[in-house]
């Protein structure tokens, strides 16, 4: 794996990481997103339907928590989960949780870590949470990592166990890792912790950067943890202690303002889950990022209404019972769409615009058809990784604070 | 061997609810053409031509009951070879409603589906879906399960609701009554479904566009269908179902109508036998000479995880295809098939609708192609042998095979040793 990075901007870097994977033959453009899924599936589609995305990521992220439960059945099938879950050639990252899922605090030891599958807890040691690794067979994964700071305002006394707990975890998993033929090639990914206390986020940075690892995921930086301000704040100081070759993997956050936040801060890979709670409240992305919109657009923006729907956020549309509904989407569940006979983007090349209008979503929504999940998810997927596109676009050629007004207000 | 005009129909007309031009005397928007007959039984094999695509029959068609195929795009549904498919005029009329689906251009448009729609008359659903729902000769009555408002279903009603939906095929409104009643009320059923069907064909706004079924009613009773069977095949419509069927009878009955009704329906226009979907009964009753069919079945049983196969089906959250790494067919090309193995459905039955999808995707492919090897079989003039191989294939031995099957195959010279 080499990290060549194009362009760095303080410490916002474009770059792309080559020769990944067995093979070698993968490469990943950075800043960029995973994709998403639940045992080794994106939620709601089939391969016909993902394969209709024009931006797909090169990379998907794995779970322990939808994957530990199948263990056994991985070890007698020996061939991981990309041949299990008929993944396509795509490299393959193993995280320990799924992010869009709540997890309850108080299930970590000084042992052990658990995961929540269908069947419910599942405890697992360090030898046990490598067995997982070596059935599943992912390219890149995260050491076994305490991740308790997750919840709000812990002691700092905590903070500090759970950083040493973390790296004693990452030195047993890569004791582990070197004997391990399966995950030969494979890359271990150092996890920093250290909740809201800088000294502690410094201190598991500087420990995790003195191991053998192929990368860092940087852990607990949440939605929910804190405000933006400390997160960039902490991860500024997180990354300075971070060799510059090394990829780094930011969990937990993906709301799109939060993302050209911690971008700036320095980290190259989110998680896709965003794209999934968007969908699972009916929701449709829609804002704007697209610097060069194409004539055809251009032209529609002009002769229409359309311009002032699309740009704009809505702030009050979150008051119905969508708390947690941001200003980059549009609900299509509300009455107005009932007869809106437009694509939920005008302009978007997704599936589902090229095929759909909003009124059929709403409808669809309404009587509670699956073809819902599965229209939206397609759709959002594609905004949001057109998002990352643009994004680094906007990177390449220096239009980044232009790339951060059309995102957030609509406009240049 | 053309056995009707082969008169194309009329592929421009594509905007609902605008013509109002009367054209009873003018030819349907409907091509028969029967392509062969076995010469054993009664099936055959015909290339029924509807205003979206040619359909080629004996046809399993999938209900999508809402204006979408369960999860499946239409996209993918048109590439498993669907070239027909249903909608329900209940379900629809009340959500998203006439008045938008019209707004939208039709339900082709709507749901984007390119080929073509059949849609019921309501009636069925409204006698057994609701709870108060009263019949009289105006129509059916019931109280909506949405607002609680009072509605009438008239004929008149249900054919405006499917001249707006635009469908390819509508279905009259008949009298529903229970196929396992007996007595004066089956006769009364039946009678007012024939003073129905003309409300209907009067009430039909595109005859030059959308096909108009009538429904062969009757109940259990021989006479009363084939009083039915004769004052029906008097009018002029495109084609006939059978209705009346498939709601828990006994199987031996069952056959008997259905071989009753297709003896004594033209032989030049179409036979829809409807709520029929179970393999056997697809293969007896194209044996009997039916060409359409349709059912909830495979659709419905693929997301509780059950998968149909040639030898009978597989319900894959069983927890024996937990480590069972072969496809749910070795023999099926269908995408599920090709990519996915009964372990890896099994799992993701736990945490996600996609393997619902996969199943779906896998019974639709099974059920088109089991029609599909009907009809090669037919043109080919070796159905009977079909028919003994599916029977074989499907149950154990040759005592475990339904009687009914064997008597009915008996019927059309089928034997099955």
């Amino acid at each position: 794996m080499r990290l060549e990075l194009c362009r760095v901007l303080q410490q916002c870097r474009r770059g792309v990481l080559l020769d990944l994977g067995n093979s070698g033959v993968h490469s990943l453009e950075l800043p960029g997103c995973l994709l998403y899924t639940r045992c080794g599936t994106v939620p709601h589609l089939t391969h016909h339907t993902l394969s209709t995305l024009k931006h797909l990521p090169a990379a998907t992220q794995l779970t322990l928590d939808s994957l530990g439960e199948h263990q056994e059945v991985l070890e007698e099938f020996q061939e991981g989960v990309r041949r299990f879950a008929g993944l396509n050639d795509t490299l393959l990252f193993c995280s320990l949780h799924d992010s869009a899922v709540h997890h309850p605090p108080g299930y970590t030891t000084n042992k052990t870590v658990s995961v929540w599958g269908s069947g419910g807890r599942m405890e697992l040691t360090v030898a046990q949470y490598m067995a997982l690794q070596k059935a599943i067979r992912p390219n890149w994964y995260q050491s076994m990592a305490d991740g308790e700071t997750r919840q709000l305002n812990p002691a700092r006394k905590r903070v500090c166990k759970a950083v040493d707990r973390t790296l004693s975890h990452l030195d047993e998993c890569l004791s582990l890792h070197f004997k391990t033929e399966e995950l030969s090639g494979a890359e271990i990914f150092g996890v920093v912790e250290g909740g809201d206390v800088s000294e502690e986020r410094v201190r598991s940075a500087r420990e995790t950067a003195k191991r053998p690892v192929g990368g860092f995921v940087l852990d607990g930086f949440h939605t929910a943890a804190m405000s933006q301000e400390l997160r960039s704040q902490l991860i500024t100081a997180v990354v300075k202690e971070l060799p510059e070759n090394k990829p780094r993997i930011l969990l937990g956050v993906g709301h799109p303002e939060e993302v050209l936040a911690c971008v700036e801060a320095g980290i190259d890979l989110f998680e896709g889950f965003f794209p999934f709670q968007v969908t699972e409240r009916g929701c449709a992305l829609s804002f704007s990022y697209t610097l060069d919109p194409n004539p055809e657009r251009t032209v529609f923006e002009r002769n229409g209404s359309e311009v002032e729907e699309i740009p704009q956020h809505r702030e009050n549309e979150t008051q119905e019972n969508w708390e947690q509904m941001t200003r980059f989407e549009i609900n299509l569940k509300d009455k107005r769409y009932q007869d809106d006979f437009r694509p939920l983007v005008v302009g978007c090349g997704c599936y589902c615009c090229r095929s759909h209008q909003r009124a059929y979503l709403h409808h669809l929504l309404m009587t509670n058809e699956l073809l819902a999940g599965v229209l939206l998810m397609v759709h959002n997927l594609e905004h949001y990784c057109g998002f990352f596109c643009s994004l680094r676009g906007a990177l390449e050629s220096g239009r980044l604070d232009a790339f951060k007004r059309m995102v957030l207000h609509g406009r240049v | 061997m053309a056995a009707s005009t082969e008169r194309q129909p009329d592929m421009g007309a594509v905007n609902a609810g605008v013509s109002s031009t009367r054209a009873a005397s003018s030819a349907p928007p409907l091509a028969l053409r029967i392509l062969a007959e076995c010469p054993v039984s009664k099936a055959r094999a015909c290339d029924l031509t509807l205003p979206h695509c040619t359909v080629n029959t004996p046809v399993f068609m999938p209900v999508g009951t809402q204006g979408t195929m369960k999860g499946i795009t239409s996209d993918q549904l048109a590439e498993l070879g669907c070239q027909i498919c249903l909608g329900n005029t209940y379900h629809l009329g009340m959500r998203p409603g006439p008045e938008l689906i019209e707004k939208a251009k039709g339900l082709h448009n709507f749901m984007n589906w390119k080929n073509n729609l059949l849609t019921d008359s309501g009636g069925f659903q409204m006698v057994s879906l609701v709870a108060l729902s009263e019949v009289t000769e105006e129509g059916v009555r019931f109280q909506s399960p949405y607002d609680g408002k009072e509605i009438m279903l008239s004929p008149e009603q249900s054919i405006a609701i499917q001249n707006s939906l635009g469908s390819d095929i509508m279905m009259q409104l008949d009298d529903v009554v229970s196929s396992t009643i007996t007595g004066p009320r089956v006769e009364e059923a039946m009678k007012r479904s024939i003073r129905w069907l003309d409300r209907c064909i009067a009430a039909n706004k595109n005859p030059d566009r959308q096909n108009l079924f009538a429904i062969i009613q009757g109940g259990l009773n021989a006479e009363l269908r084939k009083a039915c069977l004769e004052e029906m095949t008097k009018r002029d419509v495109p084609g006939f179902a059978i209705g009346g069927l498939s709601g828990g009878e006994a199987k031996d009955d069952f056959w008997r109508m259905v071989t009753l009704s297709t003896d004594y329906l033209p032989r030049t226009k179409p036979r829809y036998l409807m709520g029929v979907g179970y393999a056997v009964e697809l293969v007896v009753c194209s044996a009997l000479g039916c060409d359409m069919f349709d059912c909830v079945f495979p659709t419905r049983t693929a997301r509780f995880g059950t998968a149909l196969v040639p030898w009978g089906s597989l319900p894959l959250k069983k927890k024996q295809f937990a480590k069972d790494f072969q496809p749910i067919d070795p023999d099926c090309h269908c995408p599920t098939c090709e990519r996915h193995t009964r372990a890896y459905l099994h799992a993701l039955f736990k945490c996600d609708t996609a393997a619902m999808h996969h199943v779906t995707i896998h019974n639709i492919t099974y059920q088109l192609s089991l029609m599909q090897a009907v009809r090669t079989s037919i043109l080919e003039g070796r159905f009977p042998e079909f028919v003994r191989t599916f029977m074989r294939r499907m149950y154990p031995s040759q005592e475990t095979y339904p009687s009914w099957a064997v008597e009915a195959l008996a019927s059309v010279n089928i034997t099955l040793d």
